[in-house]
């Protein structure tokens, strides 16, 4: 609560406000059932709405949904979407209270590690993808990280390293694998007219959706397909852009699989490609597709959900203040993962230029 | 409405302590249920009834889960049923090397620990 308390602080300051500016609370902590009253009870907030929202690390996606859909309509005039933990110190693994599925549990799947090494060893048996196109995101993710101060995880990290690191539930690997770290991330939102006049320039929703297609891996269909490939063309739509028209690419990498599949279900390569697609540094620093500039999840922070950190990641690149600032970006993608490959959440953000 | 439809989870338990491993079907659409439920998903059909399993499916995906040597991995699988439906397990009698997705596959009802069925695979004859 301290740690996003700070974050809110950072925020709210960034936009020229004071904390008793917000007349909306929209926050997801992993270990308070109750965090829409209580993070307002500790701000000193009465705020006109309050969404404590349960789809996991897309929720903060899905909240600016809410969000904007509620500024638009003027119930709320502006809204912070906050989000900390302090896992890493407080004992060092998820810290979460969700449990697997009760049909589910008595065959002891690794929560949530297992349900997305059944994805990746589907995906691998279906198209051929391979562990060494896995490491490809893993080693990607280290080197953006590398030049970024805030990361937590920096250093050398080579395909093979990944490859022969240990196999936790086949065919994912620790290097396969997010951080777990500390970390709070919040932002501010307000109607456009009213962002022109704040300190920072506004970095204006083009359009967002969300999707959920199922709670447990074993009911997906289609396991090589999330609801990405949903939520993706409605943003698009939305938006009225398409993935040529995306320059920053940021999505929820929980694990390696994560990032090949979103690559896919949302149009940047065809479905099953998304192993080759990353192969040969496409989406490291100096590749063709700038991806996870921050060094995302896997080597930045993983304070147990994620999604705020790539928003947070593609409106600094968008404002130009990114630690890895890819050039003019006026058009930006942020995508959320929740669950088990379960939820999935994408926002498009642009300049100002683009209104 | 069929019997055991108003509490069909634990209807299904309670046929799999007897040694029966049950699947919902809706009557009109033919579609097949797992887990059960009181109703078809995605129409809200209650016209269900209970059909049991072949038994008989294939692996659609699986992981094998370390542990602390000296215990040795153990999978967790996907299963895709014949009759349509899908379901978690494990399949029993095979290693990392042996087997494979797509793999066909015959439930057995074994007895946990705790004295409490549950459903687990074995490789099927080919």
């Amino acid at each position: 609560m301290e740690l996003t308390a700070h974050a809110a602080l950072l925020a709210v300051a960034e936009a020229g406000l004071r904390i008793n500016a917000i007349d909306a609370l929209f926050i997801c902590q992993p270990d308070d059932f109750f965090a829409g009253l209580s993070f307002a009870e500790y701000l000193g907030l009465s705020p006109r709405f309050t969404d404590n929202n349960r789809t996991g690390g897309s929720a903060f996606m899905s909240h600016i949904i809410t969000a904007t859909m509620m500024l638009e309509a003027g119930y709320i005039d502006t809204a912070l979407i906050a989000y900390g933990s302090n896992q890493r110190t407080n004992g060092g693994k998820l810290a979460t209270s969700i449990k697997t599925s009760a049909w589910d549990a008595p065959y002891r799947p690794l929560f949530p590690l297992s349900s997305y090494a059944l994805a990746a060893a589907r995906h691998m048996h279906e198209f051929g993808t391979t562990r060494e196109q896995l490491a490809e995101v893993a080693v990607a993710a280290r080197q953006w990280a590398n030049t970024n101060p805030e990361a937590f995880a920096k250093g050398p990290l080579s395909i093979e390293e990944c490859v022969a690191s240990r196999i936790i539930s086949s065919p994912i690997s620790v290097r396969d694998c997010c951080l777990v770290t500390d970390g709070a991330a919040a932002i501010v939102l307000t109607r456009t007219d009213r962002a022109r006049d704040m300190p920072k320039a506004p970095v204006p929703i083009l359009g967002a959706a969300a999707a959920t297609w199922w709670n447990s891996i074993a009911q997906a269909t289609d396991m090589t397909t999330t609801a990405a490939a949903e939520s993706g063309p409605r943003a698009y739509n939305a938006a009225g852009v398409g993935p040529t028209d995306i320059q920053n690419v940021q999505l929820y990498d929980a694990f390696t699989i994560n990032t090949i599949l979103f690559l896919e279900d949302l149009g940047f390569c065809p479905k099953g490609e998304g192993g080759r697609f990353v192969s040969g540094g496409t989406i490291a620093p100096g590749g063709s597709l700038p991806v996870n500039t921050n060094g995302g999840g896997l080597s930045c922070c993983h304070p147990g959900m994620y999604g705020l950190f790539a928003i947070i990641e593609a409106a600094r690149q968008i404002r130009g203040e990114a630690a890895n600032q890819q050039g003019q970006v006026d058009v930006a993608l942020a995508h959320g993962n929740g669950g088990t490959l379960s939820s999935q959440a994408t926002v498009i953000l642009g300049s100002v230029a683009t209104l | 409405m069929h019997e055991g439809m108003g509490a069909p989870e634990a209807h299904w338990r309670a046929a799999l302590a007897n040694g029966t491993f049950l699947l919902q079907r809706a009557v009109s659409s033919g579609t097949v249920i797992f887990p059960p439920r009181v109703m078809e998903p995605g129409t809200g059909d209650m016209d269900l009834e209970w059909i049991e399993a072949t038994g008989l499916g294939t692996i659609y995906s699986l992981t094998w889960v370390s542990q602390k040597p000296p215990a040795q991995p153990y999978n967790v699988a996907v299963i895709r049923l014949d009759e349509g439906a899908q379901l978690m397990s494990r399949v029993d009698g095979g290693t990392p090397e042996t087997l494979q997705i797509g793999q066909r596959v015959r439930a057995k009802i074994a007895t946990q620990d705790d004295g409490t069925p549950i459903l687990l695979f074995d490789p099927a004859g080919h």
